[in-house]
C-alpha cells in the first residue's frame, strides 16, 4: 500500500470507477515489456510507441513534449549502459579493495524495511452492529515485498466474513507493483481458496488502486477493484472517498454470489491525523448488491443494501 | 505563509515553537564528558556552544554516547571529546598529522575528512576505504596536509553524523594566511533529530511525504478558484497531478523531525559570536548538517565570500548565499553596530537556525521573518525548456521503477540562485560567481567524459544514480593520472549535493571555462553541470549525494582510481 497525498481534488464516484477500470488494462499490458526490460539493462532495447497525454492546450508545445516524454515512460533508444565507466571493475574484490572478511559497504537499497498499516479498524452501526477491519502489512527489500492483505467483518463475536491475502510484490514501474499469490476467505460461508494475480499503485490524478484478479476453487473467477483518494482539508484533517467491486466469473450459491458484478461498497471516511501514524476518524459506508448477487440475498431474507455509520482509527507501524 | 506560525494547523503554536527553537538552554550536554586520555592542546573557547579548539599535529579524539536535550526531551549524542560539535582541528598546511579516534560506542564508528586530500585508506569510509573502527578500538589516521582553508569531518557510519559526530578543520597556509581578518570564528550549521534517523527513513518509506506539512490543501484550491477562475487552478495542478509529484517536496526532513543547530546551538539559545568595533571578521561558514539546505544571511551586512570549500576565490560581494551539506563558504564582514542576527532559514522556510554576531555576550538583534514558501514550477522540473543540439541520453536502467521522472531539456546556467531566492531583492551568490583563485590545477584538456544522472522515486523514497541504487551498481573506474570530464545531470526534483572524495572537482561553465575548485557541488532539480576531475589518488573512493538519506537510499558510487 502506498500512502500519498496531494492538493485539491475533485472527483465523482463515475470518475473513481472508470480510473480503476480503465487503469488495470494498460498497466498489465505494459507488464511483458518493463519485465524484459529491467533484466536485460544493458541490450539497446526495442522501440515502442508511448502513450502519451495531449497537454498541448494546456502548455506551449515544448513544455508539453517534455513533460509528456517524462510522464509516459518512453522506452529508450539507444540508452546509455549506466556500468560502461567500471571498467570491469567490481566493488568489493579486486585492486585497492578491502581485505577478505571485512564488511564491505550495504545501503538501505539492500536493508528490509517492514511496516504494518491499519488502513481501517472500525467499528460499524447499520442493520448490524460489527466490527471491520483492513490491513496491509509487508517485508520489503529493494523493489520487492512480501504482503499480507487482510479484510474482515466481525459481528457478534463471529467472523461473518474475512479476506486473507499472502502475496509477493514486484515493482514494475515508477508507480506500479505486480503481486502474485494466494488469497483464502473464511467465516460464516463455506471457506474458499484463491490464486491472485494483480497490480497495485498509484494511477495519475493521486488515485490509489488495488485491482487483482483471482481463480478460485470450484473453477470460480473473480475481480476486485478496489481505489481510494486523499482529499486535505488542512494538513491533518484529511477525507477520503474509497470505492471498491467485486465481479465473479459464475454464479456460485452457497456462497452467495451472482455471476457479472456482484457488489459495489462507497466509503467516505473523515480523519484527524494526530500523527501521519495515529488517526481517528468518523464515516458512512454504503453497500449495493447487484445481479444475482442481489437475488440470492433477498432469498436469504436480507437486505440488498446497507448503510452504515462508522467510526474507528488508522494507525501504522514501520521498521 | 510566513513567520513563526510554522504548520498550517494541528499541534499548538506553543509546542511547535518550543520544538522548533529549542531549549532556552540551547542544547546541554547531560553528564559529564568521561575525558580519559590526553588532549594535546586544548583552548579554550568562550562563546556558548563553540566547539573546543585543538592545535598541533597529534590529536586523541574520543568518541562515545551522552545524553543531549535539544527539544525539551532527552535524546543520544555522539559525542567527540564530549562536545557537540566536535573539536575544532586547527592543522598547518605541509605538517603530517596523527590522530587517534578512540571508539567508545557500542557500534563501528569512521570519521571521514570531508574535503582533504589524502591516500583513500585514511579516507575514513567503511566498507570502502577502510575497514572501520570498531567498538572499543582505536584507529590511528595519519597523513600530509597539502592544502589550506576550511574544512570539517564527519562519522560516515549510519547516523552518527546527525546526532552530532561534526566538527570544524581549519588548515593555516604554510606560507601565511593571505585572507587578513583580525577575528575568525567558525559557523557550522547542523540538524538534530532526537530520534534515530533510520527510524525516521523507515517512515519515509512508508510515507514520503510524512514530514511535509505543506501541501496543497482544498481550501488552496478553492482559494485559487475563486482567485483565478476554476480552468486556471486546474491547470495549475494537472500537470503535477498526472506526474505524481508534489510542487511542495523541498526537504524530506522538515522542522517537524528536525531542530536546526549553529555552532551546536539551538535557535533558542542564541550562540553569539563576539566581535570588537572595527574589526574584520572571518566567518567560516560550514554545512554539516544530515538533510538541510540553508539560505544564510546577516541583515546588515554586506557578505565578501573569500573562500568556497577552503579554496580562495575573487572575493564577491552578496547579502545572502545557499549552501547544501557538505559545503563550505567563507566570508568576511565588517560590522559597525553593536549586534546582528546570523539568520540561516531552511530551503524548504521550516525552520532556521540562528545566531548573533555581537560586541557583548548576552546581546541581540531583531530576527527576520521566515520568507514565504513556495512551490516547485513547472519550470524547476524541464530545466530550459530548450531541446538541446545533443539530445540527452539517459541511462537504459533509467526507465524502471526507480526512476519517477527524466529530464530531456536540461538547465545549464550556473547563474540560478535556486527556487526562494530569485528575486527576492538580495544579492545571492549563484556557482556563476564562484571563481577560485590561480585557475585551474591542472591545465589539460579532458580526454575523456564520464555522465552520471541523479535519479530517484519520490513515492517508493528510493534514490539512486542512472536509476540504480548502490548495491546493484558497478564502480566508476577513473584512469590514474587521466584529466576527464563528469556530466551531472539531474533527473530529479530535488537539489543534490554532490560529493566526490579524494580529488577536487573543478566546475566549469557552460562555455567550458574554468570556474571553482570545489569538493561537493549543488545540482539544482533538472540541472546539467560539468566538472573535470585529475584522478591522481589511487584508491577506491566514495562518490555520492551529501544528503544523509539521499546517500544511504543508494545515491552513492564507488570510484576506483587505478
Amino acid at each position: 500500500m502506498s500512502i500519498t497525498r496531494n492538493s485539491a481534488r475533485l472527483l465523482t464516484a463515475a470518475s473513481l470507477f472508470s480510473t480503476a477500470l480503465l487503469i488495470s488494462a494498460p498497466v498489465l499490458a505494459q507488464a511483458a515489456v518493463d519485465h524484459s526490460q529491467h533484466t536485460a539493462p544493458a541490450q539497446a532495447p526495442a522501440p515502442a510507441t508511448a502513450p502519451t497525454v495531449d497537454h498541448s492546450q494546456h502548455m506551449a508545445p515544448a513544455a508539453a513534449d517534455v513533460v509528456g516524454q517524462s510522464r509516459a515512460d518512453p522506452l529508450p533508444q539507444g540508452g546509455r549502459d549506466p556500468h560502461a565507466y567500471s571498467g570491469r571493475y567490481q566493488r568489493g574484490s579486486g585492486l585497492y579493495a578491502l581485505a577478505q572478511g571485512h564488511d564491505q559497504l550495504h545501503l538501505a537499497d539492500s536493508h528490509r524495511f517492514g511496516a504494518i498499516v491499519i488502513d481501517q479498524l472500525e467499528r460499524a452501526d447499520g442493520d448490524d452492529e460489527a466490527t471491520l477491519y483492513d490491513l496491509q502489512a509487508w517485508i520489503s527489500q529493494g523493489y520487492q515485498r512480501v504482503t499480507l492483505k487482510a479484510e474482515g467483518d466481525i459481528e457478534e463475536r463471529a467472523l461473518e466474513e474475512s479476506r486473507t491475502e499472502l502475496l509477493w510484490s514486484r515493482a514494475l514501474s515508477p508507480y506500479w507493483d505486480t503481486q502474485l499469490g494466494v488469497r483464502h476467505d473464511t467465516g460464516a460461508k463455506p471457506d474458499q481458496s484463491w490464486l491472485a494475480l494483480g497490480v497495485q499503485g498509484l494511477a495519475p490524478y493521486w488515485f490509489e488502486i488495488d485491482a487483482t484478479a483471482y481463480l478460485g476453487s470450484g473453477g470460480q473467477t473473480s475481480l476486485r477493484l478496489d481505489t481510494e483518494y486523499e482529499l486535505l482539508l488542512t494538513q491533518q484533517l484529511i477525507l477520503q472517498p474509497a470505492a471498491e467491486l467485486n465481479l465473479y466469473g459464475k454464479s456460485d450459491t452457497a456462497r452467495g454470489v451472482g455471476s457479472g458484478l456482484s457488489d459495489v461498497t462507497l466509503g467516505l471516511r473523515l480523519r484527524y491525523e494526530f500523527t501521519r501514524q495515529f488517526a481517528p476518524y468518523v464515516g458512512v459506508e454504503w453497500t449495493g448488491k447487484y445481479g444475482d448477487s442481489k437475488k440470492f440475498t433477498r432469498v436469504a431474507g436480507e437486505k440488498s443494501s446497507d448503510t452504515r455509520w462508522v467510526a474507528g482509527v488508522r494507525f501504522w507501524l514501520s521498521n | 505563509m510566513a513567520g513563526k506560525d510554522h504548520f498550517n494547523s494541528g499541534t499548538s503554536v506553543l509546542s511547535r515553537r518550543r520544538f522548533v527553537q529549542g531549549l532556552a538552554a540551547g542544547g546541554v550536554l547531560l553528564g559529564t564528558a568521561a575525558l580519559a586520555g590526553r588532549v594535546l592542546a586544548a583552548q579554550g573557547a568562550p562563546s556558548t556552544g563553540t566547539a573546543p579548539v585543538l592545535h598541533g599535529s597529534e590529536f586523541e579524539l574520543v568518541i562515545e554516547q551522552q545524553p543531549v536535550n535539544y527539544t525539551g526531551k532527552v535524546g543520544t549524542a555522539t559525542t567527540v571529546n564530549g562536545s557537540v560539535p566536535a573539536p575544532t582541528l586547527r592543522w598547518r598546511e605541509g605538517d603530517t598529522v596523527t590522530i587517534r579516534v578512540v571508539n567508545r560506542l557500542q557500534e563501528p564508528t569512521s570519521i571521514h575528512w570531508h574535503g582533504i586530500i589524502l591516500p583513500y585508506d585514511m579516507d575514513g569510509v567503511p566498507g570502502i576505504s577502510f575497514a572501520g573502527i570498531p567498538a572499543g578500538t582505536t584507529f590511528t589516521y595519519q597523513f600530509k596536509i597539502v592544502q589550506s582553508g576550511t574544512y570539517w569531518y564527519h562519522s560516515h557510519s549510519g547516523g552518527q553524523e546527525q546526532h552530532g559526530l561534526y566538527g570544524a578543520i581549519v588548515i593555516e597556509p604554510a606560507n601565511g594566511e593571505k585572507i587578513q581578518a583580525d577575528r575568525d570564528h567558525v559557523v557550522l550549521l547542523s540538524d538534530w533529530t532526537d530520534a534515530d534517523p533510520m527510524a525516521l527513513f523507515a517512515k519515509l518509506k512508508v510515507q514520503s511525504d510524512y514530514y511535509n506539512f505543506n501541501q496543497p490543501t482544498v481550501f488552496d484550491f478553492l482559494r485559487d478558484v475563486s482567485r483565478d477562475g476554476l480552468g486556471a487552478a486546474l491547470d495549475e495542478r494537472r500537470m503535477w497531478q498526472q506526474m505524481r509529484m508534489n510542487p511542495t517536496d523541498l526537504a524530506d526532513l522538515s522542522a517537524a523531525a528536525l531542530t536546526f543547530l549553529c555552532n551546536g546551538t539551538t535557535p533558542a539559545g542564541n550562540w553569539t559570536g563576539l566581535f570588537q568595533h572595527g574589526e574584520r571578521l572571518r566567518l567560516r561558514f560550514i554545512n554539516g548538517s544530515a538533510n538541510t539546505f540553508y539560505d544564510v544571511r546577516i541583515p546588515g551586512l554586506t557578505l565578501t565570500v573569500v573562500q568556497a570549500d577552503g579554496q580562495d576565490i575573487e572575493p564577491v560581494e552578496v547579502d545572502e548565499f545557499r549552501f547544501g551539506p557538505g559545503q563550505t563558504y567563507d566570508v568576511l564582514v565588517t560590522p559597525t553596530d553593536d549586534a546582528y542576527t546570523l539568520f540561516a532559514q531552511t530551503m524548504d522556510r521550516t525552520g532556521y537556525a540562528h545566531g548573533t554576531l555581537a560586541v557583548a555576550a548576552g546581546m541581540s538583534a531583531p530576527i527576520p521573518e521566515l520568507d514565504e514558501r513556495l512551490q516547485l514550477t513547472m519550470a524547476d522540473m524541464m530545466g530550459s525548456m530548450v531541446m538541446p543540439v545533443t539530445p540527452v541520453r539517459h541511462a537504459s536502467t533509467e526507465y524502471g521503477p526507480g526512476t519517477d521522472m527524466r529530464v530531456d531539456t536540461p538547465s545549464i546556467a550556473l547563474n540560478d540562485p535556486g527556487i526562494g531566492l530569485r528575486d527576492n531583492g538580495r544579492r545571492v551568490l549563484t556557482l556563476a560567481d564562484l571563481r577560485t583563485i590561480g585557475g585551474p590545477m591542472d591545465s589539460r584538456p579532458a580526454e575523456r567524459e564520464i555522465e552520471l544522472h541523479m535519479t530517484g522515486n519520490m513515492e517508493r523514497y528510493t534514490w539512486s544514480f542512472d536509476g540504480i541504487e548502490f548495491g546493484e551498481s558497478t564502480p566508476i573506474h577513473f584512469r590514474q593520472g587521466e584529466r576527464l570530464r563528469v556530466i551531472l545531470h539531474n533527473d530529479t526534483m530535488m537539489t543534490h549535493p554532490m560529493h566526490l572524495h579524494g580529488m577536487w572537482s573543478e566546475l566549469e561553465n557552460p562555455d567550458g571555462g574554468f570556474q571553482a575548485r570545489l569538493h561537493t557541488i549543488m545540482v539544482q532539480p533538472a540541472q546539467r553541470i560539468s566538472f573535470l576531475v585529475t584522478a591522481d589518488a589511487p584508491g577506491r573512493w566514495a562518490w555520492h549525494c551529501h544528503l544523509m538519506f539521499h546517500m544511504d537510499a543508494g545515491m552513492f558510487r564507488e570510484v576506483i582510481v587505478a
